[in-house]
């Protein structure tokens, strides 16, 4: 392996991490707050990148339908929470996983009535849709680059949020003891409302932009939710430092065994991966509730 | 599995406690008759998929329903066995011998070996994802099934994404039971084998201690009992019976695909179970009749049928507790279910 396809594969491989901790983070934290399996997470995914389509075919104007995709998913999110899920928070994970996975085929059937089954193409705009000299010979398309810095600055104001400010203080004591935070007077329904809209943002906005990358299609989700299901175990349910690494780890390992390994091996590589790590660490790297 | 008391009288209970699940087996069991009157072969090969699904959800519903272990992978699981089958008539089609074994399409050789392998599968991802409990085991079992639907889409040689054609002509040592009506007839066998087999287990001592543990985990441990190998044990038998229902699909269908491994049916798997219920044994019998015939009808209605199938899916689980085997009664006790 040459050194310059070493650069772009590994630009390529955290460039899939971020995007798939942008899916995981509200996973993770949806789980860890409210101990809820939502398979229909990845639907919002797809939302978020079938809006954004819409939105730029209406107004023309890029960041206009961003910023109207990412809070119409959110508003999604929202209502699925307060109309569904809530009631599901008691139930057991059984309930949990059927009740979304009924969700899953009623999101993709009203994307197809809306949309139709032929995949829609979503672009960035002119400026992004050429490619940067990196150094030497390492030529790298701008939009891959312009994903991988949103994706990278998003993350780090997650990680800033989450860490060091008092609503990611109420949010890490909900999900590390939901009981005792709420008894000294956390609002953690009013936490979790926020959380859960915010999550299904992040999915929608990691939805944009792989179909910016590849194309806009119903069940494109579903795969992804998968690998964020992988990042989320593999770094511990409920932690938001876990899911970075475990996220970064996925996309670059996953990214290389596609290259390296013959494609049988390569596709199963991650997975192999987290009955690996899960064999060491049953509750993953960085356990919550340890 | 020992059974000393008097056979007669133990049939005779097991029976009366089982009548639901002989009725739906004559029922089945008459479906052939059926599509010959109305002359509509299309039938059979509905009810065949119904049976062989039915045989998967009881399968499933051995760890399910009486181990508490939501198992995302039986599709997964059913697409290794269904693979076995195709892979060796591919090789013995093509008569190049995979590695050094020759191809074969003698099913008294490559059914064994589907059970086999996939009871092989299961030990491997049960030893794994049965260290952990609860939601980690869900998402790691649809982690699995999730890569053996990648490995099999990577198998370009056997028809990658496109699946691969039975083309060699299958046969049971010399016989040929591809004719529609006694391949059902072959199935329906394998679904009542399997009913009482289960019946059996679950009341057995292994079952007894398997159906503590998704109780109370902790009390069995307290009991010097160790409950990993239990449930081990549980997921293998569950497995290999899932692997032999595949082998069956793939020799009904001629065809096998990735798409046998879609983690969408490992859910419909469950709902299979859940509609049913889960706290019987045959419970799952009328979750597969019930699903598999809805996702044969609702297509004639609507295109988007999805839609009516995945609100029907909400409405199961939010108001039908005990699944249709309740309305033959309430079972002694209610199902498992992973919390």
């Amino acid at each position: 392996m040459s050194v310059s396809l070493f650069i772009e594969q590994l630009l390529n491989g955290v460039q899939f991490g971020v995007m798939l901790f942008l899916i995981s983070a509200g996973l993770t934290l949806v789980f860890g707050i409210m101990n809820l399996i939502n398979l229909a997470h990845g639907s919002l995914y797809m939302m978020g990148a079938f809006l954004a389509a819409a939105f730029v075919k209406i107004t023309g104007n890029y960041l206009a339908a961003l910023a109207l995709a990412l809070a119409l998913t959110a508003l999604i999110g929202y209502v699925m929470e307060k109309l569904v899920l809530q009631r599901f928070y008691h139930r057991s994970h059984l309930d949990q996983v059927l009740v979304t996975f009924g969700l899953i085929l009623v999101f993709n059937d009203i994307v197809r009535l809306i949309w139709g089954v032929v995949p829609v193409q979503f672009r960035l705009p002119e400026p992004f849709s050429g490619s940067v000299q990196l150094i030497a010979d390492v030529q790298y398309p701008t939009f891959r680059l312009v994903i991988l810095a949103v994706g990278l600055l998003v993350a780090l104001g997650l990680y800033v949020i989450v860490v060091h400010t008092r609503i990611g203080m109420w949010i890490r004591a909900g999900a590390s003891n939901r009981p005792m935070a709420s008894a000294l007077g956390v609002d953690v329904g009013l936490v979790f409302s926020a959380v859960f809209a915010a999550g299904s943002a992040l999915a929608g906005l990691a939805g944009l932009m792989a179909g910016s990358i590849s194309s806009v299609q119903v069940g494109m989700g579903e795969p992804v939710l998968i690998l964020a299901l992988v990042v989320t175990v593999i770094g511990g349910i409920g932690s938001i430092r876990g899911a970075f690494i475990a996220a970064l780890l996925i996309g670059v390992v996953d990214t290389f065994g596609r290259v390296l390994l013959p494609p049988a091996l390569g596709s199963m590589v991650i997975f192999m991966l987290m009955a690996i790590i899960l064999a060491w660490r049953p509750k993953g790297l960085f356990p919550v509730n340890a | 599995m020992p059974e000393s008391s008097s056979n007669s009288t133990s049939v005779l209970t097991a029976l009366k406690q089982a009548w639901p699940a002989v009725l739906v087996l004559i029922l089945l069991a008459l479906v052939p008759t059926i599509s010959q009157v109305i002359d509509n072969p299309f039938i059979i090969r509905l009810f065949t998929r119904v049976v062989i699904f039915a045989i998967v959800a009881v399968a499933l519903n051995f760890v399910l329903g009486f181990g508490a272990l939501v198992s995302m992978m039986h599709a997964g699981l059913f697409g290794i066995g269904a693979y076995v089958v195709a892979i060796f008539a591919f090789h013995e089609y093509d008569s190049s011998p995979l590695w050094l074994i020759p191809g074969t399409a003698n099913l008294a050789v490559t059914i064994p070996l589907a059970i086999i392998v996939t009871a092989f599968a299961a030990a491997l991802t049960g030893a794994v994802s049965l260290r952990t409990s609860g939601a980690y085991f869900i998402m790691i079992t649809l982690a699995f099934n999730q890569m053996l639907y990648y490995f099999f889409v990577a198998l370009q040689k056997y028809g990658g994404d496109d699946g691969l054609q039975i083309l060699a002509s299958l046969e049971f040592a010399g016989v040929n039971i591809s004719r529609r009506v006694t391949f059902y007839y072959i199935a329906l066998c394998v679904l009542a084998v399997t009913l009482v087999l289960f019946s059996r287990l679950i009341n057995s001592r292994f079952g007894v201690i398997l159906q503590a543990t998704a109780q109370n985990e902790r009390r069995v441990i307290a009991l010097g009992i160790s409950p990993l190998r239990y449930k081990l044990a549980a997921f293998v038998i569950s497995g290999a019976v899932t692997g032999l229902a595949g082998a069956l699909w793939a020799t009904g269908q001629q065809f096998v695909s990735p798409s046998d491994l879609s983690w969408i049916r490992s859910a419909d798997f469950v709902v299979m179970a859940v509609l049913g219920g889960m706290a019987r044994v045959w419970g799952p019998v009328l979750g597969a009749v019930v699903i598999v015939l809805l996702e044969a009808l609702l297509p004639n209605y609507t295109q988007f049928w999805q839609l009516p199938f995945g609100v029907i899916v909400i409405l199961i689980v939010v108001y039908l507790q005990g699944g249709l085997a309740d309305l033959f009664g309430r079972a002694r006790q209610p199902g498992g279910g992973g919390h």
